[in-house]
């Protein structure tokens, strides 16, 4: 019993650092714009693409570069043309009606639109044949006790989402940027009169948010192998929901409600048949959303009048 | 023309259009499919009419109408079913004669609707103390549970689905041989309109819109926002409700899976492109809406590409959407020598831009 806990424990540790780390990805950009990027979800799983094709790429042009070298070209490369693509779907979708000065929910159906055109233009481009994400890292698997297993990549997973919200909280805290950014989800009239770039400030947003839902594409490629054009819609879906349970608006919020949700999950599978899963764990977000409406540390405003 | 005598033009327009639409599908001229087509913007009609009082109206972001819509198909399919269906598998013979399918299938329909109505208090209750974006949410999860739910429930079938709504439908043809899903889609769709229409120009819909504007200055000007916000919700998710009734008798064939955040969001598109806060907007968005999906049918997948860049180009022109906050009458001023001049008109043309937050 203790073991199938333990296991399950890391299963669901790892599940939610992907809830994590989107959910990180849509609490800056709603931080700083208080818009729900409803394409966050789609830009992770364009990324999961993006890295299948530069593996396959490096790997039959270079036939040397295998392992770890092939992980942080991968990475890197990865996470900068999906950066490109977060800034170019800021440019191109969200910039021009934010200058119109458009109500705030018509940019957020315009970011669902923009979720639409990548999954079904990923499905008209690539066919819906489903592809395998190959193996980039050597598999090992150690032995933690009886019947508890746990591989190198479930470690680099979790401990890239504990990397990742710590390099974010930083930049949030402690950076110009960050405060910058702060500065703008306080109050977007008085910032630009303050000498703040508001629109280099929010490309960077952007940049950032999506360079880590291609941090948690390529992982979740490596994990599950799986790649389907609808898999990050839903995915991101509940990620949003587990960032406002979080607390939207404060990065630790959205860490924790990410990890929340995660464990959730993976217990409520583990226990019941596996179509209670979303029953079960919406409720409990249900409940708790009711009783603590702002959500774990998320700050209740108040309007002056 | 006399005032009087204006009250009954659109109207009685209305009415004749609806009796030679009716007629050439009784002789056969407008085909099944056309009929189809026909009923799917009645349905999207009263969805995104509805979905407009609380997102348009109201100025909250609801966007979990598929999942009312699937509790109001799902009460009055199992309904149908139990009173006429022989061999269901809910009570294995029909409680009640084919002949009183007739009379009985728009109380089917309300009935269905009623139910989404105590579901969406579950929304309601909850939105009392959350704010904005909060709202989005509770909604969100809320259409997950409801299609989750239903799926677990193996008597309405999980997640294969319910089917055999259509028996209903073939004893109202056989008592009396007219095209009645046509004539019901119109006839909720036309009421839908005239009902949100009447409500939201009472003193109850400037205290719904008031609090789009701002709900303190709402609150001071004793406005019960609460029961306001409750209000609105049930409204607007029963009329869900009676949109999924219709939806489940057209198809004959419901599972949880067409009720998901797609149909919400198709909804939550409608009242965009139209205008938040416009009628006349839901309306067309949904005749525009519902023949481009049918007139693109050919494109397959590509489909759903062609139609989100049109409304990103659309956005990008229009950022309000086709009306605006406003009506037709506004925007072409001319077609008010149509209607009687309305003398208790206080609500003002609403500014597009944002209330301070």
């Amino acid at each position: 019993m203790f073991s199938y806990f333990v296991q399950n424990l890391i299963n669901a540790l790892q599940w939610g650092s992907f809830y994590s780390m989107i959910a990180l990805g849509y609490c800056l950009v709603y931080g700083v714009l208080r818009l729900i990027n409803f394409a966050h979800g789609d830009i992770f799983m364009t990324s999961c693409y993006i890295a299948f094709f530069v593996i396959t790429g490096v790997t039959a042009h270079f036939t040397g570069i295998t392992g770890i070298p092939l992980f942080v070209i991968t990475l890197v490369v990865t996470m900068g043309l999906t950066a490109l693509l977060g800034v170019g779907i800021e440019r191109v979708a969200y910039r021009p009606l934010r200058k119109k000065g458009a109500n705030r929910l018509y940019v957020v159906i315009t970011a669902l639109m923009i979720g639409f055109i990548l999954e079904n233009g990923n499905l008209a481009l690539l066919g819906a044949s489903s592809r395998r994400f190959p193996d980039i890292l050597p598999k090992v698997i150690w032995n933690l006790g009886p019947s508890i297993t746990i591989t190198n990549l479930k470690v680099l997973v979790i401990i890239s989402a504990f990397v990742v919200f710590a390099i974010l909280q930083f930049i949030v805290q402690k950076t110009t940027l960050g405060m910058s950014m702060r500065a703008i989800s306080y109050d977007k009239f008085a910032i630009p009169l303050m000498g703040i770039p508001v629109n280099t400030v929010i490309t960077f947003t952007f940049a950032l948010g999506s360079a880590l839902a291609a941090i948690a594409g390529i992982l979740f490629g490596m994990s599950y192998q799986v790649m389907d054009p609808y898999m990050g819609m839903i995915i991101g879906w509940k990620a949003f929901i587990a960032a406002v349970v979080g607390g939207i608006g404060d990065i630790r919020g959205a860490f924790l409600g990410g990890f929340m949700l995660g464990i959730i999950e993976i217990f409520v599978t583990a226990f019941l048949p596996s179509s209670y899963k979303d029953l079960i764990s919406f409720v409990i977000l249900l409940v708790i959303l009711t009783f603590k409406p702002t959500g774990f540390f998320g700050v209740a405003k108040s309007t002056k009048i | 023309m006399t005032d009087k005598k204006k009250k009954f033009l659109v109207p009685s327009i209305t009415v004749l259009v609806m009796l030679i639409i009716i007629l050439l599908a009784k002789v056969g001229v407008i085909n099944n499919y056309y009929q189809t087509i026909l009923m799917t913007i009645c349905i999207n009609v009263i969805m995104s009419a509805s979905l407009n009082v609380v997102n348009g109206y109201m100025g909250e972001f609801s966007c979990g109408h598929g999942g009312f819509m699937a509790v109001g198909a799902y009460v009055s399919s199992i309904l149908s079913l139990i009173l006429f269906c022989p061999g269901n598998s809910i009570t294995g013979h029909a409680l009640l004669p084919p002949s009183m399918a007739i009379v009985a299938f728009p109380f089917i329909i309300l009935i269905g609707g009623a139910a989404s109505m105590v579901v969406s208090l579950l929304v309601a209750i909850p939105s009392f103390k959350t704010r904005d974006d909060y709202l989005a949410i509770i909604t969100i999860a809320t259409n997950f549970i409801i299609t989750t739910a239903i799926n677990n429930i193996p008597i309405v079938g999980g997640s294969r689905g319910l089917m055999g709504m259509k028996t209903t439908m073939s004893f109202m043809a056989k008592t009396v041989s007219l095209p009645w899903m046509l004539i019901w889609g119109f006839v909720f769709a036309a009421l839908t309109v005239v009902v949100i229409h009447r409500v939201m120009h009472s003193t109850l819909g400037m205290g719904i819109s008031a609090i789009r504007y701002d709900e303190i200055s709402a609150e001071i000007m004793s406005v019960n926002t609460n029961s306001m916000k409750l209000l609105a919700f049930t409204f607007s998710s029963g009329l869900a409700g009676v949109a999924g009734g219709l939806f489940a008798h057209m198809l004959g064939f419901i599972n949880p899976s067409s009720f998901g955040i797609m149909k919400s969001t198709e909804s939550l598109v409608m009242v965009y492109l139209g205008g938040m806060g416009s009628l006349s907007g839901s309306v067309i968005s949904a005749f525009i809406f519902t023949i481009l999906l049918e007139l693109l049918r050919p494109a397959q997948i590509l489909k759903w590409v062609i139609i989100p860049l049109m409304l990103i180009l659309i956005m990008q022109f229009r950022p309000e959407g086709f009306m605006g906050p406003r009506e037709l009458t506004q925007v072409f001023p001319r077609l008010k020598n149509l209607f009687a001049p309305n003398r208790n008109l206080i609500r003002p043309i609403a500014k597009p831009t944002e209330v301070r937050k």
